[in-house]
């Protein structure tokens, strides 16, 4: 289970919730208003105030690195560091009939493994990004707008694995725009209010 | 061969092709007379005040002085780094990191070559101690220039690479080892290319010093060649401490990249 409790998130109010296994919670709100913010903080990748528990431990008890490996967030623009995603993938699974599976079930073939990432769709990239992070068993996966770049079809397929990932018992914190998804997968849903607008100075004009 | 002084006349002859300069960009319009002027009288000033000080030590021959001037220098290194820094890191740790690590490095290869190769007596006897220490922590300071712009400026742009091997639990060593790797070679570059350009390209200054001053040239040749090698090793232990610390500054204890802890300088528009 996640347990988010009073998390401070400025200027959001703050945040508590959890989520149970096999569970998701979707979260909704405009651009800006830290959905990206709020599943950074999760993994860990920003400092920010609260305490996070993953099955009892809080993510302060864990090296950072361990707690991302159990938490994995997965970027909407997803980072690359080698000239083919093969690289980005732990190498003792790259070339495992599961990983093979995995990349079928979102339409993708192992060849695209070893294609250029620039010759790669945004789209692809995206898919080749979850079935990444889907290595080494993680119990929390945090998607970000994960079917934002993705066509119809492709967008289905990828909804079907978020739907397998939490019928096998994992946790899915999901950042979307998409309503229709948010309704379909989850569970629980958050709203983040609007972001408030700094009010314009009386005497300034346009900079 | 002998020692020839210059006298203050000799000095003003050769400010004739100074003035030469200042003519060409008087006849071009390139508004650089004000700069010349002043960035030599500022050259006179500099190297004024350290002949002179560097003589009261000499004459002192007290450890005292020599540490004192040797701190003068890394105050001086921190200083120049820090300013050369396109991004550089929040309060003080951005000098720390420019000082401390040619310093120490510097001092490292000097006190070796000092003891084990010179053998001057006393070991830090300030005439052997002060110069080499100079052009160590001078060749230093250049390439740990070259790796804190480097990896800073590389961790900036390659943000979205290193989070997204955080995020799949890499700890910060192997998330940022490519930038790392990339910033260490960079620094080691300028010490590679004047070891393969020495003798053909340039002759080295200290190398023309100890010749102008009337040393066998073959003689100055041998010491260029121990200065060459303890400056690649100053350089060495330098580039990699800046590298290291640089990376453990950009990180935090939980593995974050933490680039908010660098703060853009603001180039002076010259």
């Amino acid at each position: 289970m996640l347990r988010v409790e009073t998390l401070r998130l400025a200027p959001l109010p703050s945040l508590t919730f959890q989520v149970a296994d096999g569970e998701c919670l979707t979260v909704e709100g405009a651009s800006g208003s830290g959905k990206t913010r709020l599943l950074r903080a999760i993994a860990d990748l920003d400092p920010v105030e609260g305490l996070i528990f993953l099955d009892g431990a809080e993510r302060h008890e864990i090296p950072g690195p361990r707690w991302r490996a159990q938490v994995r967030y997965v970027a909407a623009e997803p980072g690359w560091w080698s000239d083919t995603p093969r690289g980005t993938f732990p190498p003792d699974a790259v070339d495992s009939e599961r990983v093979e599976r995995q990349l079928a079930n979102v339409g993708l073939t192992p060849e695209h493994l070893d294609r250029d990432i620039g010759h790669l769709s945004t789209g692809e990239r995206a898919r080749l990004a979850f079935v990444r992070a889907l290595q080494g068993e993680p119990k929390a996966l945090l998607l970000d707008e994960p079917t934002a770049a993705l066509d119809p079809a492709s967008a289905a397929l990828v909804e079907e694995q978020i739907r397998f990932q939490l019928y096998v018992g994992r946790i899915v914190v999901l950042a979307t725009h998409d309503v229709g998804l948010s309704q379909r997968v989850s569970h629980t849903r958050l709203m983040l209010p609007k972001p408030r607008l700094a009010t314009p100075q009386p005497t300034g004009g346009p900079a | 061969m002998t020692y020839v002084s210059l006298t203050p006349v000799d000095l003003a002859l050769a400010a004739l092709l100074l003035v030469l300069t200042s003519g060409l960009s008087l006849a071009f319009r390139l508004g650089l007379e004000r700069s010349i002027a002043t960035s030599a009288l500022r050259m006179c000033v500099q190297l004024g005040i350290v002949g002179f000080l560097l003589k009261l030590v000499f004459e002192s021959g007290s450890l005292l002085a020599t540490a004192g001037f040797a701190l003068m220098m890394l105050v001086a290194t921190a200083y120049e780094v820090a300013s050369r820094q396109e991004r550089r890191f929040q309060g003080v740790a951005s000098y720390l990191i420019g000082g401390a690590a040619p310093f120490l490095a510097g001092l490292i290869a000097t006190v070796f070559a000092v003891t084990a190769i010179i053998g001057s007596e006393p070991w830090w006897s300030p005439r052997f101690l002060l110069p080499i220490l100079g052009m160590m922590i001078g060749n230093a300071l250049a390439g740990v220039t070259l790796v804190l712009d480097t990896i800073t400026s590389a961790a900036t742009r390659e943000k979205s690479a290193i989070e997204g091997r955080l995020a799949l639990g890499a700890t910060r060593w192997d998330a940022l080892q490519d930038v790392l790797r990339r910033g260490l070679r960079t620094g080691l570059t300028p010490i590679l290319s004047a070891m393969a350009v020495a003798g053909v390209v340039s002759l080295p200054g200290m190398m023309t010093g100890q010749i102008l001053a009337g040393a066998d040239p073959v003689e100055a040749m041998k010491y260029q060649i121990m200065i060459m090698f303890l400056i690649a090793g100053a350089t060495g232990v330098a580039v990699v401490l800046a590298g290291l610390i640089s990376v453990a500054l950009l990180t935090d204890e939980r593995h974050r990249l933490r680039l908010d802890r660098l703060v853009p300088v603001k180039k002076p528009d010259a």
